[in-house]
């Protein structure tokens, strides 16, 4: 069988375009917006954001016949909230200034939509191994879009990417201003609107 | 005095929780169709976040930060890291134990907003204000007064969004653009009308 007919190939893949949680399964937009200022925090965040998912689709597909089906939502809280935490700290001993920067975002990855949607959409009906995989699908498909989203509102707003200047000194001279607005919050709403926008009609294609 | 009012100015209008902070997109986009649900969801919103707020205060300040644990016997005791999961689990527990209550003595008001309770366990505006509670550290009574307010702050945005959306029915919008990407355009708009009230302070 080739690569790219296997099961796990399909589950990879998928979230990453076709159904990508934040453009399609609209879930998880709170933290898209927020820490999509600029790209190397959107990355970290993506990275926090992959471990989790796929570490928490592992945990609760393997408990899966165990969890009672009336308690199960706080089970899972449980899961998320202990491997955020893991993040949390590994992020505060490394990275210390991102996270500063990424705030009370890293925690909010527990009520992050995604984590639970999958959770309970595809970990409780499916073996470890495929749920992890998914987990690392939806986790990308995610980062996907908070780095294109942090490319526009950093280069526009702020004249860099990656922290380093690209827009030459002679577009200033002539009088080319970075936008502010890119930066502050309707920004973020807008560049994430027309970017789903663009996507649907790709995909209408 | 003052500062407590110059506090929920600021957290209703300025740093509104959802249009500056982005918190609670999901419910806001889920239930913004019209405007009875954004109303019920709304308040059901304020509710929880005026009892959670302050409460994960005391769970913090009496259990978590470092030093808290000295009225026990037990000096030099940091138990911060815990935070994410102790204020979970309070949200979600008081969550259930309020819809409990509100289903015995208050029917009424159950009926009203019953259905929205499940949704808020998991709805980051609860989460996200105790955790800029503890990075702000706020004392009690600030803390209750913001959360207040930015249930407040949460109401007004979905309403806004619920009232546009209403219209929006009724345009004809180009395919692609329905739905999620012009409520999410619709959003920049009002966040940045909302942007109008920076720099109003009471001095």
């Amino acid at each position: 069988m080739k690569l790219t007919k296997t099961e796990g190939y399909k589950v990879l893949t998928e979230p990453l375009l076709l159904s990508n949680p934040i453009s399609t399964a609209v879930l998880g937009i709170c933290s898209a917006l927020a820490v999509t200022t600029q790209i190397i925090p959107s990355i970290v965040m993506t990275l926090a954001m992959t471990f989790v998912l796929s570490f928490s689709n592992l945990s609760v597909s393997i408990l899966r016949k165990v969890i009672p089906s009336n308690i199960r939502i706080i089970v899972e809280l449980t899961i998320i909230a202990g491997l955020v935490i893991l993040a949390d700290q590994i992020l505060k001993a490394f990275l210390f200034d991102i996270s500063k920067q990424l705030s009370v975002f890293v925690g909010l990855i527990i009520t992050n939509c995604i984590i639970m949607g999958r959770a309970e959409a595809f970990a409780l009906g499916n073996k470890p191994w495929l749920s992890f995989l998914d987990g690392i699908g939806n986790g990308l498909g995610y980062g996907y879009i908070l780095v294109v989203v942090a490319f526009f509102r950093e280069l526009l707003g702020q004249g860099t990417l990656f922290g380093i200047p690209v827009i030459p000194t002679v577009l200033y001279d002539l009088g080319y201003q970075n936008m502010g607005l890119m930066v502050l919050a309707p920004g973020a709403f807008i560049v994430i609107g027309l970017l789903v926008w663009f996507q649907n009609w790709v995909l209408d294609k | 005095m003052e500062n407590l009012v110059s506090l929920a100015i600021e957290s209703i209008f300025i740093n509104n929780i959802l249009l500056a902070y982005f918190l609670g997109m999901c419910s806001f986009l889920a239930c913004s169709k019209n405007i009875k649900t954004a109303t019920g969801l709304g308040f059901a919103v304020i509710f929880v976040l005026t009892i959670t707020t302050p409460l994960n205060w005391a769970i913090n300040h009496y259990f978590l930060r470092p030093d808290a644990l000295e009225w026990a016997g037990f000096a030099n005791i940091d138990l911060t890291y815990l935070g994410f999961l102790a204020y979970i689990a309070v949200i979600a527990a008081l969550v259930q134990l309020v819809e409990m209550l509100m289903d015995k003595y208050f029917p009424a008001l159950y009926n009203a907003l019953g259905i929205f309770l499940p949704l808020i366990a998991v709805n980051c505006a609860i989460l996200g204000s105790s955790l800029f509670m503890v990075e702000r550290s706020y004392n009690f009574v600030e803390s209750v007064v913001f959360g207040f307010s930015s249930g407040i702050g949460w109401l007004l945005a979905i309403l806004a969004l619920a009232g546009i959306q209403e219209k929006l029915k009724y345009a004809n919008l180009p395919k692609g653009l329905d739905n999620f990407a012009v409520s999410m355009i619709a959003t920049g708009l009002i966040s940045m009308a909302f942007m109008a009230f920076a720099g109003i302070k009471l001095t």
